[in-house]
């Protein structure tokens, strides 16, 4: 097992230095300069433009550049924006559990609900449910979220007013932020009805943002459940006279479940790449309405290392799912 | 009375229309009885053995007059009902050791499973009771292979690992599956011995599905010959061997590569199973036997009792002998 860690972090290197690279180029392909933002769309006077560029070290060669950059990394420094003038790293630090909260509920809500929908698919195969289930999963995975996400807050926040329309939670609260968790900060702020308003406020944008990884887990459920229930160790353990719950969840389900794991990793990618569009849509304050923002401003620090930082986030998660994904598998586990 | 009966045994894949996998068979074995059954793939063997166990599943229909275990009907038994015998007094080792253990899950832990199921075990004393059982199946080193995982087994291991599976609830039968197929020749007598020795140490009855009939007529004492999901023959060893009465069993016996000892080509019997389009008016044999007559082709033969056995033939062979 150690070995298995030990290998799977000599691989997170090259693909760091990718990363970096990557959001380098990029930023620098879209035309427009930080400097042209700051200074507004009117004629800019080159000789301060020229001065502006220099004091940002945006004159040099790209080479000097990305090497400035390596070497600012190397000593841990994100830079500052150059919008803001605020690190980085603080401003990262302080929108990060919005996206987070956002996250988690969307994968708790396309978990939970894409489990149960393709474990009963599987198991009702060809029947009303199981057609029901694929058919709507396929289109939760076709939906343009920008599309979707709009879509629900026609109905269920202006048609029906269930719902609010955008932010975290009420201007009426005022929450300290303690854990950067709205629904915890609300419990913990002991305001009546801040805490069902906070959750009021996150239903929504959960959804939206969970639709695809709820489509794309209860497809791959079902599919994983259906090839799982074939094996013969299934047949093996219905002859031991076991419950039908113990054969389909202990030895079907704890099967299936390997490659679920892998596509739920995947979506870890995906969620924050939907973040960045339901955060927008719902004025949601994380780090996908950030970035959207700071390529607006052509903050290059600020996009720069606001997407390293997701892309750590991102090598992060799928490091522990093929963690997890080494402990769901003993076949994986003993390889030498 | 017999431990187990079955009467009049049908299984489909589809409607009422749908060819029979299985075709009226009738089967008995007797408490501590080993008995072989025989025939091509394809011949249903399985799949009776399978609906006995209660694990065929839509769109299989199991039907039969009776499908009588130790005096209770296998048949008429409902969920919860059935899996108190199944598993315990009635179990089943399958044909490839490689893939019958679940991956995910310790050879313990799916032995101690059996243990908890049926007999109530738990903890220590399940631990305790899967040692021995792996002991007693042979495996060297057991201690250590209570935590190891299927993968880590050889074929041989596996199978070894299924029989205590299997027979960690002292079942009063234990169907074997071709049991040996998946194996090397050298584990295959290993494992044959260590069957017939958990046979008789704890006088199971034993059902032997197999092609091997070298290894039915050294185990066995009775033999069912099976046909196109029908039983041809049923006959003792070793008078089934000698003089067999059925020409399909004939065509087995001399298929065995020993007896064309000499000939330039194997002795086959040509052709194949008839499958759901081709399906013989008459008998099924009809068309491949190098005895029918013209009566075999329009009429179906029933199975007759003889003077020991049974065989479904209107001309059986060997009528002097016995």
């Amino acid at each position: 097992m150690l070995s298995f860690i030990a290998r799977r972090l000599g691989l997170l290197i090259p693909t760091f230095f990718g990363v970096t690279l990557l959001t380098f180029a990029l930023i620098r392909m879209i035309p427009g300069d930080p400097v042209e933002v700051m200074m507004g769309e009117r004629r800019v006077d080159p000789i301060m433009h020229a001065e502006a560029m220099e004091r940002l070290g945006l004159n040099k060669p790209l080479y000097a550049q990305y090497l400035d950059y390596i070497g600012q990394l190397a000593r841990g420094d994100l830079g500052e924006s150059l919008r803001t003038r605020e690190s980085v790293w603080s401003e990262f630090l302080t929108l990060f559990p919005a996206t987070v909260e956002l996250a988690l509920a969307a994968l708790l809500f396309a978990g939970s609900l894409g489990l149960i929908a393709g474990v009963v698919a599987a198991l009702k195969r060809g029947s009303l449910f199981d057609h029901g289930v694929m058919g709507i999963s396929l289109a939760g995975y076709s939906m343009p979220i920008f599309w979707w996400g709009l879509l629900l807050i026609m109905f269920f926040s202006v048609g029906l007013g269930w719902t609010p329309v955008s932010g975290r939670i009420d201007l009426l609260y005022d929450i300290e932020p303690v854990t950067g968790f709205m629904l915890i900060d609300s419990l913990l702020s002991g305001e009546e009805g801040a805490f069902l308003d906070a959750l009021r406020h996150l239903i929504l944008p959960a959804i939206v943002l969970g639709t695809i990884p709820l489509a794309v887990i209860a497809r791959m459920t079902r599919s994983a459940m259906l090839e799982v229930l074939r094996e013969d160790y299934v047949r093996t353990a219905r002859a031991k006279g076991l419950s039908p719950a113990r054969v389909v969840f202990v030895h079907g389900l704890r099967n299936a479940l390997i490659p679920v794991l892998t596509v739920f990793g995947l979506q870890v990618g995906a969620l924050l790449a939907g973040a960045v569009l339901t955060e927008t849509i719902f004025s949601w304050p994380g780090i996908g309405k950030w970035l959207i923002e700071s390529i607006g401003a052509r903050d290059y620090p600020v996009v720069q290392n606001g997407i390293l930082l997701i892309a750590c986030l991102v090598i992060l998660v799928n490091f522990v799912v093929d963690i997890l994904y080494g402990l769901a598998n003993p076949r994986i586990r003993h390889q030498k | 009375m017999s431990l187990l009966d079955i009467r009049n045994l049908s299984v489909r894949f589809g409607d009422a229309n749908a060819v029979p996998v299985v075709d009226g068979l009738d089967l008995s074995v007797d408490k501590g009885e080993v008995l072989a059954i025989v025939g091509e793939s394809g011949s249903g063997k399985s799949v009776t053995m399978l609906a006995l166990m209660g694990l065929i599943d839509p769109p299989g229909v199991v039907s039969a007059d009776s499908l009588q275990f130790d005096g209770t009907d296998m048949l008429r038994l409902k969920g919860r009902q059935r899996r108190r015998i199944v598993g315990k007094d009635l179990a089943m080792i399958f044909q490839d050791p490689m893939t019958a253990l679940n991956p995910s899950y310790t050879v313990g832990f799916q032995i101690e499973e059996v243990l908890r199921q049926h007999l109530g075990l738990k903890g220590k004393a399940a631990r305790r009771r899967a040692l021995q059982l792996l002991e007693r199946v042979e495996i060297p080193a057991a201690e250590s292979r209570l935590d190891a995982y299927p993968h880590q087994l050889s074929g041989g291991m596996s199978q070894r690992v299924a029989i205590a599976m299997a027979i960690a609830a002292e079942p009063k039968l234990l169907i074997a599956d071709e049991p040996t197929t998946a194996l090397d020749v050298t584990i295959q007598a290993q494992i044959m011995e260590l069957l017939l020795d958990l046979q008789r140490e704890q006088d199971m009855g034993l059902v032997l599905i197999t092609h091997d009939l070298a290894v039915v007529a050294e185990t066995a004492q009775r033999v069912c010959v099976m046909y196109a999901g029908q039983a041809v023959e049923v006959g003792v060893v070793p008078g089934l061997f000698e003089a067999p009465a059925h020409p399909y069993t004939e065509a087995l016996l001399k298929a065995i590569p020993e007896h064309s000892l000499g000939a330039r080509r194997l002795a086959t019997l040509p052709g194949i199973v008839p499958g759901r389009f081709d399906r013989p008016h008459g008998c099924l044999l009809a068309p491949r036997c190098p005895y029918a007559q013209s009566n075999c082709q329009a009429q179906r033969p029933t199975l007759e009792p003889q003077v020991r056995g049974a065989v479904r033939c209107f001309y059986p062979l060997n009528q002097e002998v016995t």
